[in-house]
């Protein structure tokens, strides 16, 4: 049955992609309605998959790539909704939503069965969704970046088209990438901390400076300097959004150097 | 005689160019009383605003006119010559220059189809022309049609209902930047009509906090007051930009008063806030090298234009009933003007005075049945001799004056007198009146004119 919501799901994101890419370049609002259904139905569809594999595992699996990405893509359509629900911003679901898509079909590529870390499987369960969560602020930061680069060069360069009439306010934008790091980065912490105490768990030591730890600490450190550039020396606005959007890419590389090392031919 | 325009308007012209043949308020009388000192240049106004440069006057010959009006536009900024000149300006005469100075009065022209400002600024422009009598019998006549005709259009039309201001489109981009206007600040430098207008839909949306800055430290006080902001000192303003969120700037100065530096430092001192600047001035008062300062958004009146263009529309259906009403209008100015020529002039006073000749003849020879026919001639003779008598001096000073700058005066004195008034005067005449219940200034001038052409009596004479 997860299977098939799953599918059904993918299905749904894509057509809503489809329909709020659309709705980008189209005069009209009507388009919003269709591509709001088609997001709210999928997200539905995909929590049926995602509860039905959870009741339907017989015993405690270790979190995989394909787990953690399909718990990605859930929590990134949430927190759309949850915006949608709170401002009514349509346009964020023709950025979102789209990431959304990439990350559930990534999740589809991935066998369901995970290579196993050595599993301590509890703690690894709540390192994976912290570390998750903490991305889905990130990745959410980066969207925000994309749109305020958009609307900054549309307003400098006074070109009032469709795109600048949807999307919202600088200021807003750059609100939303604030508030966006501000609650990931305390859930990437915990996540590393986690992590740190499962590895101590597998192997012994809390780090072992393999890549994905020494990643995740780089990670750390660069958004901890976005925050810390943005209350104390007015990094904000348009640096924010360039910050902000070469963090997300340094962390979606190194999720994609940690799946091909697990998956790929190196090993 | 002939009236011609002679122009360019933000259609034709960008800022840049708009800007250097700007004339400002002070150099005004100057510019009027050169313009008249051309050889062959009766009459002259200049109309200058953000929008528009353009001069209209009563020319000998149409050709050599619109050459002496292009010298007279060149010559107002150094930098510009009379060929780079030629791509931007346009060039109307008879009914089209007056259908355009009616189109433009009743803002069919506009950058923002039916604002009302353009007629106060051609108000104003009439009144400096009066001041340094630049005008004459027909520039008077056929502006303050054109005022007339403004006010018609919009009463009688929803043009103006529908006006989408720039000011307005100041606030509409303002909310691109800041989502909530309440706690943003305007600042606003200079007391340009536009920049007020924007100030109060600024307040309008929500902005709760104005400051204001005028170089007369007076004007800016009761600024202050009026928009329940505080002055700043006009020392002081760059300074104090950084604590302005949106910085509104119309003023007269002739150069920049806001530097890419400034911005910079005020975006620095933000912290990288954005800033909304707004440039409604022409000449430009903020440096457009300031587009460069990241987070610091600058639009001057042509950017504003173009959001404005985008939400017209809905006023064109307005528009075309304001265009016929200029066609009608232009149409009964031309047959006012046509009375003003001076051959037909002579022939109706010829046809009017055999007329009364006649008339009063039959009615004498009538009572005197006992006549002979001899002395009925005589009777005929004598009447045509005093009638020719009494019109000789008229016929005569009307020839010789029709190419002097006063020719249209004595054509209109004389129809006046010997009341060869057709229809079409009567109309004008009706017209202007109700002009003259719109201010202070038309009531002025019709009293001017009145000074200077007595008004004959109404009645025909009679024995």
């Amino acid at each position: 049955m997860a299977a098939m919501f799953f599918v059904v799901t993918m299905a749904l994101y894509f057509a809503a992609t489809v329909s709020f890419l659309a709705y980008l370049l189209w005069p009209s609002e009507a388009l919003s309605k269709v591509s709001l259904g088609m997001t709210a139905i999928g997200f539905a569809s995909h929590t049926i998959a995602l509860v039905a594999r959870m009741v339907g595992a017989t015993d405690v699996s270790p979190p995989g790539f394909h787990e953690a990405l399909s718990f990605f893509s859930w929590m990134l359509i949430l927190v759309f909704l949850a915006v949608e629900f709170r401002h009514r911003l349509h346009v964020l679901g023709s950025f979102i939503v789209p990431l959304a898509l990439v990350s559930l079909v990534s999740a589809a590529a991935l066998p369901e069965t995970a290579p196993t870390l050595n599993p301590v499987f509890r703690t690894l369960w709540v390192h994976v969704t912290l570390s998750m969560l903490g991305t889905v602020g990130f990745a959410v930061a980066f969207v925000a970046g994309v749109m305020y680069l958009i609307q900054d060069g549309l307003l400098k360069s006074k070109r009032f088209n469709v795109l600048y009439a949807k999307l919202p306010a600088l200021d807003f934008l750059d609100h939303l990438n604030q508030q966006s790091i501000v609650t990931g980065f305390p859930l990437l912490t915990l996540g590393i901390i986690t992590g740190a105490l499962s590895a101590e768990f597998s192997r012994g030591s809390y780090l072992n400076w393999n890549p994905e730890q020494t990643w995740a600490l780089v990670t750390w450190v660069f958004y901890f300097a976005v925050l810390m550039g943005r209350l104390t020396l007015g990094w904000r606005a348009k640096r924010a959004a360039y910050l902000t959007i070469i963090g997300f890419a340094g962390v979606v590389l190194t999720l994609i150097g940690v799946v091909l090392k697990s998956h790929g031919p190196v090993s | 005689m002939h009236i011609v325009v002679v122009g360019l308007s933000h259609k034709t012209a960008p800022v840049e160019i708009r800007e250097k043949l700007a004339v400002p308020e002070s150099r005004m009388g100057e510019a009027l009383t050169r313009l008249c000192s051309y050889q062959g240049v009766r009459e002259g106004i200049v109309l200058s605003t953000c929008n528009r440069v353009e001069v209209y006057a009563v020319v000998d010959e149409i050709e050599a006119g619109y050459g002496r009006i292009q010298e007279f536009l060149a010559d107002a900024h150094m930098s510009l010559s009379s060929e780079q000149l030629t791509p931007h300006l346009y060039w109307h005469q008879g009914d089209r220059a007056i259908s355009h100075l009616f189109r433009v009065a009743s803002s069919l022209d506009s950058m923002i189809v039916g604002e009302s400002q353009i007629l106060g600024q051609i108000k104003d422009a009439f009144e400096a022309a009066l001041t340094h009598k630049a005008t004459g019998i027909i520039l008077n006549k056929v502006v303050k049609k054109a005022i007339s005709v403004a006010k018609r259009v919009r009463t009688e039309t929803k043009i103006a209902e529908m006006a989408v201001s720039v000011s307005y489109a100041a606030v509409e981009l303002a909310k691109k930047i800041f989502s909530d206007l309440s706690e943003k600040t305007v600042l606003l430098v200079g007391a340009g009509e536009m920049a007020k207008l924007a100030a109060r839909h600024f307040i309008a949306s929500g902005v709760r906090h104005v400051r204001v800055t005028t170089r007369n430290p007076q004007h800016g006080l009761e600024l202050a007051d009026r928009f329940g902001g505080t002055a700043v000192p006009f020392e002081q303003f760059r300074e104090d930009m950084a604590s302005a969120d949106i910085v509104l700037v119309s003023t007269g100065a002739a150069h920049y008063l806001v530097s890419e530096d400034d911005v910079q430092r005020s975006v620095k001192q933000r912290m990288n806030r954005p800033m909304f600047l707004i440039d409604i001035s022409v000449p430009r008062n903020i440096d457009p090298a300031v587009r460069h300062v990241d987070n610091a958004f600058l639009f001057d009146i042509d950017d504003l234009k173009a959001r404005v263009e985008q939400n017209r529309g809905g006023r064109l259906q307005e528009a075309e009933k304001a265009e016929r009403m200029v066609v009608d209008e232009v149409g009964i100015v031309r047959q006012w003007l046509q009375s003003l020529e001076v051959t037909p002039t002579i022939m109706a006073l010829r046809t009017r005075a055999d007329d009364i000749k006649r008339a009063e003849v039959e009615k004498t020879l009538g009572r005197l049945a006992n006549l002979s026919a001899s002395e009925r001639e005589l009777v005929e003779a004598m009447a045509s001799s005093i009638v020719n008598k009494l019109i000789h001096n008229t016929m005569v000073t009307l020839k010789a004056e029709v190419n002097s700058s006063e020719g249209a005066a004595f054509v209109e004195a004389a129809r006046r007198f010997f009341s060869l008034g057709d229809p079409a005067v009567s109309n004008v005449n009706g017209s202007t009146s109700s002009a003259s219940e719109a201010g202070h200034l038309v009531q002025k001038d019709i009293q001017d004119i009145e000074e200077t052409i007595p008004r004959a009596g109404s009645k025909t004479p009679d024995h």
